[in-house]
């Protein structure tokens, strides 16, 4: 029996100094540059997307790709455009309101009954439908903010109570467009077009554009606006950094409350009359186009012009796959895909943080 | 019982009067006299005391339950007593919200950090304090001055040593839990005048990202600010603490010097195993 | 409050509680009037507003107690289900319902019928027709078919080479769309392909099809997106008078309005009055308030004496009628002028 030297034993054995466990990160793995750098830029995607679409279109009918038929869809998405607006807000808050077409509604209403059948000069009955819109929105803050309901509930119950003011304010009657040129043409006003190199502008589209401009600078360049993504993003960490999140919320909602009325005296131009139908699909076509341009959900990140992208987006489907005659039932059947492809990117740039 | 680097407060209460300390004898920055907190028939804070002085560490140690996170609320004020008083350089403050206690230069490194994840580091830092541009731009169209803000973040960075972020505008949520923890530091460092107060600064933290923090920590002691420092880690305590505030049963128990007890006395002080040593 | 006092408290409050319930909730008695149900598709189109309260006032005169329900949009079948369920539970006598799906609600309807209720379907045949007891509706095929002949009329000889557009209601494709479209189509002399679903046909002067939701948003959009596929559009066929304007203001803003005929059916008042601004060049009006009131008396009638309605003889329904409207009426065919059209409009 031979037994190892007492020397040999204090060696270590062999291969003790290969790593058992390696502790380093792993290596990136091949898109981690694109997610990275879409995590940077999350417009990227609802751009491309779009490019896409246009490019798609372009291919399909040949009375897509003109200046005309592109200021037709401008046309075509601007009051759900506006109206995104201010879902955009709401939902970068980790809100959401499924009343903005209530809301909508309720103001053109409002507008067009004072205006045309008691007679208020036409300035003063959208000041007050404006206002009615800006109650409504704040209504919705408070009971979100001091209330701490949560937004869903909120907004569905406001969305049925203002839709019910709606019909019993209107008695479910439609104003006829005929009489409002008449009687109150500033209510019409965003129905005005030009025509330059052979493509229509509408004023709605140029205030669409105005109001995702103003809003896009009062997210990226005030106080109010970081303030606004802080609170959606981790809303203790912003009161703890001293952010008032309740007045925050508040006057988050009452801000969308008065885009919506906004919208409600855009889309009087555009249908001409003054009607308590309008808008019904306002909400869920609103957060489509929020989750499509690449807005998350669950608050604090997204952006104004992703939401204008995702508005153009869904409108360049349905307008392109309408002129190339396909039953009109595939044009639901796109939006719900790319609501998919939207939000399955969002998750996955959401990945890239952890 | 040795009398040099150690003030020791029995468990009466003591006048606002200067504590014996190591060095030239100077006033507490921040001091506590008999704070109580209820809730409900819970009692938090149970005539609790406490002094900081000024260009310490202050480690504030205590079982669950003892009551520590209720007395740095206080401090912090992100609570209100119900009774006691609160000196701020010997002068008496009442602090309703956080805001009144960074107003008054007290700051903050929560535990969980309050930072928003996808605000970048930039925003984060000046979250709730932005800066304004200069003149009419700032004034009427209340817009911000990004380019000061990212540069002052990449000096507060720099000087804390945290030069491994390049890149200020990038979002928090894209950072090691260390390298968070370093911007909430920073944050703190940049705007505390008086105190900063951690909160389980290395608890989430890995060994080497957690020694990153302690380097930090000294470094803003460096600064001239005394810190105040809960943790429940005993190593790092033991490490960086000049003095050990040690919180039992919703009170002072006895604050100690690192350097004339071991981390098992500590904690059999902290427990109630071992009796507090008692000033001679 | 001390116990005895919220005690005390509390059982005056019970008491109230009782006596309140005891006088609001009527004892059964043979003086109860009996129960007419009416179930609407929704609450927002005013022909369904209309309806409702046409039948209001007729059940007032004949000692009806009405209950009515409606969906919350167009399609929710589910509301219109529990409607039936709970005026199955309240023993009602008769059921007038203008069905969101004509065929999913088939199986609720028989349960009522099985309890011996009468139902009536209204405005909306059920699919199978005879899964109601009746049907009281505006013959839609019948009104397609007047707008579509006016229209051919009009047109003359332009009508071989007109460009057609169809704005009908939606992707469901629901009878009462069907019907006006393809009843439009027999009247203008086109070949239906199947007269059971829209959009099938191959006559190249159909320009195409597209949907407005029955709204002035979608009548817009969708007479917008057509006039791209085609701007030499010079008849419009829509579904209802709302869409119809809504279309207007698209061929408005592309500077057409004059030299493209509209065409529409509904019947209510801001719509005839379209017509003698000359927005809507002729419309098939229905009669919301004679189907409801006709409905009410068919449930006094079973209610008193179990008789149940007859049909149209020669359709499977009864036809409340429908008339055309127009201020350029055409030979051989009857109409009525808008001004005589307001008398009988409603909304």
């Amino acid at each position: 029996m031979s037994t190892e030297p007492l020397a040999d034993l204090k060696k270590p054995p062999a291969g003790m100094d290969k790593p058992v466990v390696s502790l380093d990160e792993p290596p990136p793995h091949r898109l981690k540059g694109a997610q990275d750098f879409l995590h940077a830029h999350p417009t990227t995607i609802p751009a491309i997307v779009l490019l896409l679409g246009l490019a798609l279109f372009s291919l399909v009918s040949e009375r897509f790709f003109q200046p005309f038929n592109f200021s037709l869809i401008l046309q075509q998405v601007t009051v759900i455009g506006i109206v995104a607006v201010a879902q955009t807000l709401i939902i970068l808050t980790a809100g959401i309101d499924l009343s903005v077409g209530a809301i909508l509604v309720l103001a053109s209403v409002v507008m067009g009954k004072l205006a045309v059948e008691l007679g208020v000069p036409a300035p003063l009955a959208i000041v007050v439908g404006l206002a009615v819109g800006g109650f409504c929105g704040a209504i919705n803050g408070v009971l979100v903010a001091r209330l701490k309901l949560p937004p869903f509930i909120v907004t569905l119950g406001t969305w049925n109570i203002f839709f019910a003011l709606n019909l019993w304010y209107s008695a479910s009657e439609t104003i006829r467009a005929q009489d409002i040129e008449t009687s109150a043409p500033l209510l019409q006003v965003f129905g005005i077009g030009f025509d330059v190199l052979g493509a229509r502008f509408t004023l709605g589209s140029i205030l669409m554009i105005v109001i995702v401009a103003i809003v896009w600078y009062v997210l990226n360049w005030t106080r109010f606006g970081r303030h606004l993504c802080a609170t959606g993003d981790d809303p203790d960490a912003a009161a703890l950094a001293g952010v008032r999140t309740g007045r925050t919320v508040i006057w988050v909602y009452t801000i969308a409350g008065i885009v919506c009325a906004i919208a409600g005296w855009v889309i009087i131009g555009r249908i001409g009359s003054v009607s308590p139908q309008a808008g019904q699909t306002a909400n869920l076509d609103s957060i489509t186009a929020v989750v499509i341009g690449g807005t998350s959900l669950f608050g604090g990140r997204g952006s104004i012009i992703g939401s204008l992208i995702g508005a153009l987006i869904v409108g360049v489907f349905r307008n392109g796959l309408a002129l190339s005659g396909v039953n009109v039932l595939w044009q639901d059947f796109a939006v719900g895909l790319l609501i998919i492809i939207a939000v399955g990117i969002d998750q996955w740039l959401r990945r890239a943080s952890r | 019982m040795v009398a040099t680097g150690i003030a020791v407060m029995s468990n009466t209460a003591q006048p606002f009067t200067a504590a014996r300390a190591s060095s030239a004898s100077a006033a507490p920055v921040l001091q506590a006299r008999g704070l109580i907190k209820r809730y409900g028939r819970v009692t938090a804070l149970d005539h609790a005391d406490f002094d900081l002085m000024p260009g310490e560490i202050l480690a504030v140690i205590g079982d669950n339950g003892a009551g520590k996170s209720t007395l740095i609320k206080a401090l912090a004020g992100a609570i209100v007593p119900d009774h006691g008083e609160i000196r701020l350089d010997g002068r008496p403050v009442h602090f309703r919200s956080p805001l009144d206690a960074r107003a008054e230069g007290i700051e903050t490194v929560y535990q969980h950090l309050a930072l928003a994840p996808s605000l970048s580091i930039a925003d984060n830092l000046f979250l709730g304090r932005e800066l304004r541009a200069a003149g009419p731009l700032g004034r009427i169209f209340r817009r911000l001055d990004r380019t000061a803000m990212r540069q002052a973040a990449r000096e507060h960075l720099s000087a804390l040593g945290l030069l491994t972020i390049q890149n200020v505008d990038q979002p928090v949520e894209t950072l090691s839990g260390g390298q968070r923890q370093g911007v909430a530091v920073a944050r703190a460092a940049a705007f505390g005048s008086r105190v900063v107060i951690m909160d389980e600064p290395t608890a989430a933290l890995g060994v080497k990202e957690g020694r990153r923090v302690l380097e930090l920590i000294l470094d803003v002691k460096r600064k001239g600010l005394p810190i105040v420092l809960i943790s429940h880690n005993m190593p790092h305590v033991f490490e960086i603490a000049d003095r050990i505030h040690i919180h039992r049963l919703g009170r002072r128990l006895t604050v100690i010097d690192p350097a004339q007890h071991t981390m098992s006395d500590a904690v059999a002080f902290m427990t109630g195993a071992k009796p507090p040593p008692e000033s001679g | 409050m001390t116990q005895s006092k919220v005690r005390s408290g509390l059982g005056a409050s019970l008491l109230a509680a009782a006596a309140f319930t005891m006088l609001t909730v009527s004892p059964v008695n043979a003086q109860q009037k009996p129960i007419v149900g009416l179930i609407t598709k929704t609450n927002t189109n005013p022909f369904f507003v209309k309806m409702r309260e046409g039948a209001e006032a007729r059940a007032k005169e004949v000692g009806l107690e009405l209950r009515s329900f409606a969906g919350k949009v167009d399609g929710d079948n589910q509301t219109q289900v529990e409607a039936i369920e709970s005026l199955i539970a309240a023993g009602a006598k008769g059921i007038l319902i203008t069905p969101s799906d004509s065929s999913a609600i088939v199986p609720t309807i028989k349960k009522a019928r099985d309890k011996g209720i009468l139902v009536i379907a209204l405005d909306t045949p059920l699919e199978p027709a005879n899964a109601a007891d009746a049907t009281f509706a505006t013959d839609n095929f019948k009104a397609g078919e007047l707008i579509g002949a006016w229209a051919r009329a009009t047109l003359g000889d332009k009508a071989k080479d007109a460009r057609i557009a169809l704005l009908d209601l939606s992707k469901n494709q629901i009878t009462v769309e069907v019907l006006r479209d393809q009843g439009f189509l027999k009247g203008f002399g086109i070949d239906l392909g199947d007269p059971k679903r829209t959009g099938d046909e191959k006559d190249p002067r159909i320009v195409g099809n597209d949907v407005t939701q029955g709204s002035e948003e979608g009548g817009r959009r969708a007479m917008e997106n057509l006039l791209q596929r085609d701007p030499k559009i010079n008849l419009v066929y829509t579904i209802n008078e709302p869409a119809a304007a809504g279309a207007y203001q698209a061929l408005k803003a592309a500077g057409k309005e004059k030299g493209v005929l509209l065409v529409s059916v509904d019947g209510g008042c801001p719509g005839v009055r379209n017509v003698k601004s000359g927005i809507i060049g002729a419309t098939s009006m229905q009669f919301p308030l004679l189907m409801a009131s006709k409905g009410i008396e068919a449930v006094a009638e079973f209610a008193k004496s179990g008789k149940k309605p007859a049909n149209t003889p020669g359709l499977d329904f009864l036809n409340t009628g429908v008339e055309l409207i127009t201020d350029k009426p055409t030979s051989g065919l009857p109409a009525l002028s808008a001004e005589e059209g307001l008398k009988r409009c409603w909304g």
